[in-house]
């Protein structure tokens, strides 16, 4: 099964890498198998880019912003061809690197807010003056939390299904899920829930798996699906 | 039996015996000779049933009609969209079927035949249309069996073919031309992709997933329906089993056919044509000239209702209740009349059995219209 990245650390570390070549796809897919924020920019502060060390040994080894991604050059080989061999063997050792792109060629994602509108638009401190570059970045994050929960919602394995069940199956698009009536009293329970507490009732229920911890990247990824999905709905809390 | 009263659930055993005294005697005015015996045995029938066995929504109590184009009346149980794992890894799918199998077999008298609707597997595993198979023999009705997609797409239906035959084919049965079809052809989305076998079928089983293309019965099988039904009188009622809806509701759960409409245009010349469907696991019912569709509950979930393009006939069944695992799941039985209609019960578990009454969809919605559940879909 593929497994969604969870952009933890994204923040901080997307501005900042965006210099090296690689650092876009590599920061914005984040996770376990990436060092936090911190890795990356160490690397990269002060302009320094990788590049073959200036030392003059051949068969230099060059170390990736992510400190483990390694490949060894010859003394002398152009920036850019070191560029693109560190992001082959990051390619290589990481096969899921486009999952955002295959997530959403599988399940549509209803798009986030349209904020194009407030393109050079001065907004004080916040934001200074805003660029498309903002308004696009707004877009490419928060959506991409969306997709990695639409990745959890549609797949047994990560939601932890002992018996083969995801949430998809009784909630295709995430329909019949609701959030704009959460917190409401629920009957069953005899008491308030919100969305998260029911998300994690059918990953106990139907889906037979353990429930997420409240901040459990998971959970925060399924619940920016479920209320994506519902683009559009009034909020009605307590509605049955 | 023009009138007959919507079934709301319970009825007493006065109700029903006046009711059923009532049609006989409405059925022994338009008696003729050939027919007599027919009624006679109805009602012996139907006494024994409403004295001797539990009430049961199954009880067809239709009295045959005098009125008659060769048509026989008769009833079919139907089970649909199991969705079965193989028993370790799921065994609340496999119960839920093994309950349907039940109740079918509790139906007294018994149906003439137990049509499956498709989708007896979740992903085309052989173990799991053995499994599948295995349950439905337990059945004491003739089985009729359909293909989905879930039971294709693994291995392209070689498994299904070898266990049941054919996907398309048609049988007449009491007067009444029935045809099978396998409307869940795909084009192929997946050799260009590298799919594996099991990510085909993945594909396919993801409602959402929008990689795969839209269901089709295709040429070839328009071909076959064609001369099928060549030289068939347009009197000649006309059953048509689909797994997917023939008609497009909405195309993003693949609620949908694609060539429906020249399906259709083949189905059109026919007076009485009653396609009944699985795939939608919900109550849905819409009807297009003179075509008539029902679709039959899953024994494994519901889906919840499309947000668009719901057929305006569609009396939707009540909100299911999550904390019920059977609930909005259920089985049913249709009793087709010498008119060529059928009546349907939708036998909702846990809940009262819902009829959607032929004379409803024949008036267009204005008559029996089946009680509107309170809750509904969000």
């Amino acid at each position: 099964m593929r497994k969604p990245r969870f952009a933890k650390v994204t923040f901080g570390a997307l501005g900042v890498v965006a210099a090296v070549s690689c650092a876009q796809n590599a920061a914005s897919r984040s996770d376990t198998e990436l060092p936090p924020a911190a890795a990356a920019t160490t690397e990269t502060e002060g302009g320094q880019a990788p590049q073959p060390a200036a030392a003059a040994k051949s068969g230099t080894e060059v170390l990736l912003c992510d400190g483990q991604t390694k490949v060894s050059v010859p003394a002398g080989t152009p920036g850019t061809s070191v560029a693109s061999a560190l992001m082959t063997e990051w390619i290589r050792k990481n096969p899921n690197a486009n999952w955002e792109a295959e997530e959403r060629e599988r399940h549509t994602l209803q798009p986030s807010a349209d904020n194009t509108g407030l393109v050079g638009q001065m907004q004080g401190q916040t934001y200074g003056r805003v660029t498309e570059q903002d308004v696009k970045l707004w877009k490419n994050e928060v959506e991409r939390v969306a997709t990695a929960g639409s990745a959890v919602f549609h797949s047994a394995d990560e939601l932890g299904s002992t018996v083969a069940v995801s949430c998809d199956m009784c909630h295709p698009h995430a329909a019949n899920t609701h959030p704009e009536t959460y917190p409401k009293y629920q009957a069953q329970l005899g008491r308030v829930v919100l969305l998260r507490d029911m998300i994690n009732w059918c990953i106990e229920h139907p889906v037979r798996g353990q429930p997420l911890a409240a901040d459990d990247p998971k959970l925060r990824s399924l619940e920016a699906y479920i209320l994506a999905q519902r683009k559009g709905k009034s909020l009605d809390y307590g509605r049955h | 039996m023009g009138d007959q009263p919507k079934v709301r659930g319970f009825r007493s055993v006065e109700t029903r015996y006046m009711q059923q005294r009532d049609e006989l005697f409405q059925a022994l005015k338009r008696l003729d000779r050939r027919s007599f015996i027919k009624v006679a045995g109805a009602a012996f029938g139907s006494v024994a049933a409403s004295g001797l066995v539990s009430p049961h929504s199954f009880q067809p109590v239709n009295v045959a009609h005098a009125q008659s184009r060769g048509i026989e009346p008769f009833t079919f149980a139907y089970i649909s969209d199991s969705h079965l794992y193989k028993r370790t890894l799921n065994d609340r799918f496999v119960n839920a079927l093994m309950r349907a199998v039940d109740d079918v077999n509790s139906m007294d008298p018994q149906p003439d035949f137990v049509f499956y609707g498709g989708d007896l597997a979740q992903l085309g595993q052989p173990e799991e249309l053995e499994l599948g198979a295995q349950i439905l023999k337990s059945l004491k009705a003739p089985v009729r069996m359909m293909v989905g997609e879930h039971d294709w797409y693994y291995d392209m239906g070689e498994k299904w073919r070898s266990l049941f035959g054919q996907p398309n084919y048609s049988f007449d049965h009491k007067g009444v031309h029935c045809v099978v079809l396998n409307s869940v052809v795909e084009k192929d989305f997946w050799t260009a992709r590298k799919l594996s076998p099991m990510d085909r079928m993945k594909t396919v089983a993801g409602l959402d997933n929008g990689v795969q293309s839209s269901f089709t019965v295709g040429a070839e099988q328009r071909a076959w329906l064609e001369n099928d039904l060549k030289g068939k009188p347009a009197t000649t009622p006309i059953i048509v089993f689909s797994h997917s809806p023939l008609y497009k509701l909405y195309k993003a759960w693949n609620f949908w056919t694609d060539d429906a409409d020249e399906v259709q245009a083949i189905l059109k010349r026919f007076q009485s044509v009653v396609v009944f469907h699985g795939h939608t696991h919900q109550m849905l019912t819409n009807r297009i000239g003179n075509i008539h569709f029902q679709g039959f509950l899953s024994t494994a979930w519901p889906w919840p209702y499309a947000p668009e393009g719901l057929p305006a006939l569609t009396v939707q069944m009540g909100r299911p209740d999550p904390f019920n695992p059977n609930d909005g799941c259920g089985d049913g039985s249709v009793s087709v009349h010498p008119d060529g209609l059928a009546d349907i019960v939708q036998n909702l578990w846990n809940r009262n059995p819902v009829t959607i009454a032929r004379t409803y969809t024949a008036s267009h919605g204005k008559k029996d219209k089946p009680e509107v559940p309170a809750l509904r879909s969000y």
